[in-house]
């Protein structure tokens, strides 16, 4: 371990610490906001986990069950909005909220009060949101809450929707605030906040995964506020956007949602191939592979989701020519995604390893990640997608992504940054036992889901024919085990938030770089009031 | 402090930019509307024909002899009965053609009608143009009222070679709240 | 309480294991692992499609894979204590964005040649419109060679009986339904070979006949999808799509296809069974239907009461049961037990009229109903659920 000295006694800063509830509401802190962001979408990540195993309740045998197929329908919609607004994009958040300020050597965000308000919007729009579910539920399914799926698609959504959905569009518009918000924030704080010397091309490359990102979402998130207002003026005040009947078109909304969704794809995953570029390194105790090279795959990813949302949208009829456009498109994608999977493997290739917690997570993700980015190539021929599409082998394919990509690197995450951030070193035997459980049942959870996708399974199926049932009994055992898996990470993050542990010094990593482990730990209330100086 | 104020105009600067780069994001969702019509009537996206009045001059090409399928359907729970008079035709690009539909309303009040067309295969919509059509507006048929309704159409000489057959979807929907602003029927739903 | 869940729960655990048992029994014939290779000669070059990919993605994965686990065994710290410092290499770099372009590409030229033979829906014999309902399909034979105008159309409803796919193991909560004992004073039912995909009344199709689709939906986005014909083609309301395919001579059979965009509650109960017959068979049939529908309504009356009640079971099961109840307990729509309109004798018009004509969120079931079906359909439900009015309501009573 690298000798660093710098720790105890930094209670200087105490005084400037404000205590209780008041801390927490009124915070401008970069850290504070962090951690609220963090426990918050931990929250959203076990309801949402939640709802998921009510879904795999009743998928577990055929035959109805457990719920009424319409709140089976409301669990899937619900689950989907959670998990990617509440839990993934609040997790990256926080993320970003802890570690940039750290990284490039700035004392906060740029804009600290906005921080607390796109905080604080959030909580406000998930009651709303799991509010119209616990009134469904309370009420044997009556007043139904949103049952159209994440995607919303009209008119299922529009003309057909619940009374519940103007309350979805009014939670969705309070997260794309908050969002957009976090993400200006980020931005200015990246270009105009880094100390002297900290060039662009010298910030870590966690910075600019989280800047790139931060530009895809001021960019979607404003377009999927347009189609929700537009959704609500459909609903009450006479227009006809994505009604056929009075002139619109429902494949328009298609179009608009997915000129958000699929951007939005990119904005889960770039921020977790950030994690990851930081973790390798430090237990290879080698330098990054072609950093620059990793820089601009990123941007070229970012830039190409703009031009390949159709396919997600091949079997609505379009002209077969704009149709092969955005397959080819969608099979360029993956070029510059496979660069960042070679760098990593090159960056841990003849280095000095070792397999610390952070380590497994984020080699766990760069395998499950291929698989999930594999299976998205198979997506993207057009030809086999008309079989594929809408099928559990999308289901799988997203979740091989996000589960074991964007989450996975959000726990290698929390495991590499813990100790900087609560002072104490997780629990190791905890921390293992929570990883190959996790490993294990996540595989079992979603690998038979190819199978039964490629069988013929259509997804949001409440009830499906005899040859689905074997594979969908251990799609259902994953699931209870990868869940039950994850109360291990609530008791790690517990004794960490009680300061049980192993002390952590500086630096706990030994091939640790970058200016977050200059700071002692637990990361002091204020930090880089002067400056640092970057070699 | 001349520093510090510095950067908090710089801050505010790209924070600047920044929101007004998301106001006209949200613009951009709305312009996608008519954009999305643009497309459509360059590539046939959808089916989607055009709702005016075409010309009708043109030359009729008498080598060539195209299928026209006419395909009714009473969408979202309207009740008129509407039929086509004859299920295809065959004409020659350039062939000015009439087709009459007949709608009868066996409702017991009045209801309003608007038909919306769609043409398959969407590369043949551009080139089916209407000089005279029902869909143009929308119909209002009384209780157990009838009608014939007329079609005037003619296919542009520059229809794809590979195209010989197209159909000629009509959906027709009830509208009579929307035109009317009787939301009443809506909230008993 | 404790006794009855558990009780359940056993019973599901055993019904599981039999039906895992005779679906095992038929995995060369339903696949639950890999794609269908399907019938026609499209499903069987986007089969070899998906094979093709298959190995591509296999082999990068493993060779990928392989080399980190390569990595982790030898380059660990025990092994390497002192890591290489290289971090750059223009060469390999270049390598590993130019070879995947090349392989990329490789895989674009069939994938392009199979899109554009798959475009191609000229000169079909057979044209039928498809229409997606919440939630069943009706199918409309609109030309058949010469004949231009042929208009059979029928529903096509599940046929799975409420008994065996209603087997609640909660007896209140979230199940409003109750449970299968209570509602039915019967075990659920062991579920059919076909369970969640046979239909009432089948998709007849030609062997060896170009068939095209017209897909389009009544109410909101479903989607036709038969995955044996490699076909998956959204139904939206107010627009066509098409669709083709042309089934060899030699495959005639059964083949089951399912909706695939979500469509609200029932969605996965709105299975396609279509049957491919020799074209002489199918010449035969369809003459046959063109010939009752052109016959106008079947007016017979019923004998008695029982007759009505047995053809009302039947069609209230196919065509009423998603929304109102497999006991008239509602859901979705209106309960009928013990209800007013269903025991007041001086409302039967309005019952008949609400089914022709459709109320509010009450569909018109004038298309999908015959008057006869219709008459015992109401028969049924005032003398069903606890209902004793004891009026039988004749086909003539409807088509008036």
């Amino acid at each position: 371990m690298t000798a660093v000295a710098a720790h105890h006694d930094h209670h200087d800063d105490h005084h400037h610490a404000p205590h209780g509830l008041k801390r927490w509401l009124f915070s401008t802190n970069h850290k504070d906001i962090g951690t609220l962001y963090l426990w918050f979408s931990f929250a959203m990540f076990m309801v949402g986990g939640f709802m998921a195993l009510v879904i795999r309740a009743e998928l577990m045998y055929p035959g109805m069950q457990v719920v009424d197929p319409e709140f089976f329908n409301q669990m899937t919609t619900v689950h989907g909005l959670i998990m990617v607004f509440g839990a993934v994009m609040p997790a990256t958040v926080g993320l970003a909220n802890w570690m940039i300020p750290l990284m490039i050597g700035a004392p906060d965000m740029a804009l600290p009060r906005m921080n607390n308000w796109s905080f604080w919007i959030l909580p406000f729009a998930f009651t709303i949101l799991i509010g119209a579910v616990l009134m469904s539920a309370f009420g044997d399914g009556n007043p139904s809450a949103p049952n159209f799926g994440w995607t919303f698609y009209a008119p299922l959504s529009t003309k057909y929707g619940p009374a519940s959905t103007d309350l979805f569009i009014l939670s969705v518009h309070m997260m794309g605030i908050s969002s957009i918000m976090g993400a200006i924030n980020v931005i200015v704080t990246v270009l105009n906040m880094r100390a002297p010397g900290m060039t662009m091309m010298k910030m870590p490359l966690f910075v600019w995964t989280w800047l790139i990102t931060a530009f895809l979402l001021v960019a979607v998130m404003p377009v999927l506020a347009g189609a929700v207002t537009m959704m609500l003026t459909d609903r009450h005040f006479g227009t006809s956007f994505f009604d056929a009947a009075g002139g619109g078109d429902p494949v328009l909304f298609q179009h608009i949602f997915w000129f958000f969704g699929h951007p939005e794809v990119y904005i889960m995953i770039l921020p977790s191939f950030g994690i990851v570029s930081a973790i390798i390194p430090t237990f290879a105790r080698k330098h990054l592979f072609g950093y620059a090279s990793m820089v601009y795959a990123t941007a070229s990813i970012a830039l190409l989701s703009f031009v390949v949302w159709a396919h997600h949208m091949f079997t609505v009829g379009m002209p077969l020519a704009g149709t092969l456009f955005f397959m080819y498109m969608t099979m360029l994608i993956s070029v510059p995604t496979g660069v960042k999977v070679f760098n990593w493997v090159a960056t841990m290739w003849r280095g000095s390893l070792t397999f610390e917690l952070p380590m497994k997570w984020a080699l766990a993700f760069v395998v499950l990640f291929t698989c999930g980015g594999l299976s998205g190539l198979m997506l993207a021929l057009t030809p086999v997608d008309f079989q594929y599409h809408d099928t559990y082998f999308v289901v799988a394919h997203f979740h091989y992504v996000l589960v074991s990509g964007a989450i996975f690197s959000i726990f290698a995450a929390a495991y590499y940054w813990l100790p900087k951030w609560s002072g104490v070193m997780p629990n190791t035997f905890l921390g293992e036992l929570h990883f190959w459980n996790s490993l294990l049942s996540v595989n079992l959870l979603f690998f038979p889901m190819h199978f039964v996708g490629l069988a013929g399974m259509p997804r949001r199926y409440a009830d499906y024919a005899l040859q689905f049932a074997d594979y969908n009994w251990w799609i259902s055992v994953g699931a209870f085990w990868f869940g039950i898996s994850q109360l291990l990470f609530v008791a790690v993050c517990v004794l960490c938030a009680m300061k049980k542990g192993k002390k952590a010094e500086a630096a706990p990593w030994e091939g640790a770089e970058g200016l977050e482990w200059t700071v002692p730990s637990p990361a002091p209330f204020h930090t880089f009031d002067t400056p640092p100086v970057i070699k | 402090m001349s520093e510090l104020n510095d950067l908090e105009q710089r801050n505010n600067r790209v924070l600047r930019k920044l929101v007004i780069g998301s106001v006209l994001m949200f613009g951009f969702a709305f312009a996608m509307v008519p954009l999305y019509d643009v497309l459509c009537d360059i590539t046939g996206l959808n089916g989607k024909t055009s709702d005016t009045a075409a010309s009708g001059e043109v030359q009729m090409d008498e080598d060539r002899l195209v299928t026209v399928q006419f395909v009714t359907t009473s969408s979202g729970g309207m009740v008129w009965d509407f039929t086509p008079q004859v299920r295809s035709v065959k004409v020659h690009p350039g062939e000015i053609t009439q087709v009459n539909f007949q709608v009868k309303n066996p409702a017991d009040h009045t209801i309003i009608g608007q038909a919306i067309p769609s043409v398959s295969p969407g590369l043949a919509a551009p080139h089916l143009l209407k000089t005279q059509c029902f869909c143009f507006d929308n119909q209002t048929l009384l209780a157990g009222g009838e009608a014939d309704m007329p079609m005037i159409f003619y296919l542009d000489p520059a229809l794809p070679k590979h195209i010989n057959t197209i159909t000629l979807s009509y959906a027709m929907f009830d509208v009579t709240e929307r035109v009317t602003g009787n939301k009443d029927k809506l909230a008993a739903r | 309480m404790q006794s009855t869940l558990f009780r359940r729960v056993t019973a599901a655990l055993t019904l599981l294991l039999v039906s895992g048992v005779s679906v095992a029994s038929d995995w060369t014939e339903r696949s639950n692992v890999n794609l269908r290779p399907g019938v026609t000669d499209i499903s069987q070059d986007v089969f070899g499609l998906h094979v093709a990919i298959l190995w591509v993605v296999s082999v990068i994965g493993l060779a990928v894979f392989g080399l980190i686990m390569y990595s982790a065994v030898a380059h660990r710290r025990s092994k390497r204590p002192q890591a290489a410092t290289f971090h750059e290499h223009v060469g390999v770099e270049i390598a590993w964005t130019v070879i995947p372009f090349i392989i990329l590409i490789f895989m674009a030229v069939p994938a392009t040649r199979v899109l554009i033979a798959m475009d191609d829906s000229a000169e079909s014999e057979l044209t039928v419109k498809v229409t997606g309902y919440r939630w069943n399909w009706s199918y409309e034979y609109l030309t058949y060679q010469d004949d231009n105008d042929v208009g059979v159309f029928f529903f096509s409803n599940l046929k799975t009986p409420a008994e065996q796919y209603h087997t609640p193991v909660l007896k209140n909560g979230l199940f409003p339904y109750g449970t299968a004992a209570d509602r039915f004073g019967v075990e659920p039912e062991e579920k059919d070979h076909n369970y969640m995909l046979a239909v009432d009344k089948p998709l007849i199709l030609p062997a060896g006949v170009k068939v095209r689709f017209l897909v389009t939906a009544d109410d909101v986005i479903h989607s036709f999808f038969m995955p044996d014909f490699a076909i998956k083609k959204d139904a939206i309301p107010g627009f066509v799509n098409e669709a083709w395919t042309v089934v060899p001579e030699d495959a005639t059979g059964i083949y089951y296809g399912q909706c695939a965009e979500l469509c609200g509650k029932n969605h996965a109960f709105m299975p396609i069974e279509v049957h491919v017959v020799a074209k002489e068979e199918f010449d035969t049939w369809i003459a046959e239907e063109k010939e009752k529908a052109a016959s106008g309504p079947d007016l017979t009356p019923f004998a008695n009461l029982e007759a009505a009640m047995a053809l009302g079971k039947e069609k209230y099961n196919a065509a009423c049961v998603l929304c109102h109840g497999a006991e008239g307990q509602g859901g979705i729509g209106l309960p009928f037990a013990g209800t007013e309109l269903m025991n007041d004798s001086a409302r039967i018009q309005e019952n008949i009229d609400v089914l022709i004509k459709g109320r509010n969120a009450m569909p018109s079931f004038a298309a999908q109903l015959t008057p006869r079906d219709i008459a015992a359909v109401i028969t049924y439900q005032r003398n069903a659920f606890g209902n004793e009015t004891g009026d039988l309501i004749q086909p003539a009573d409807v088509a008036k």
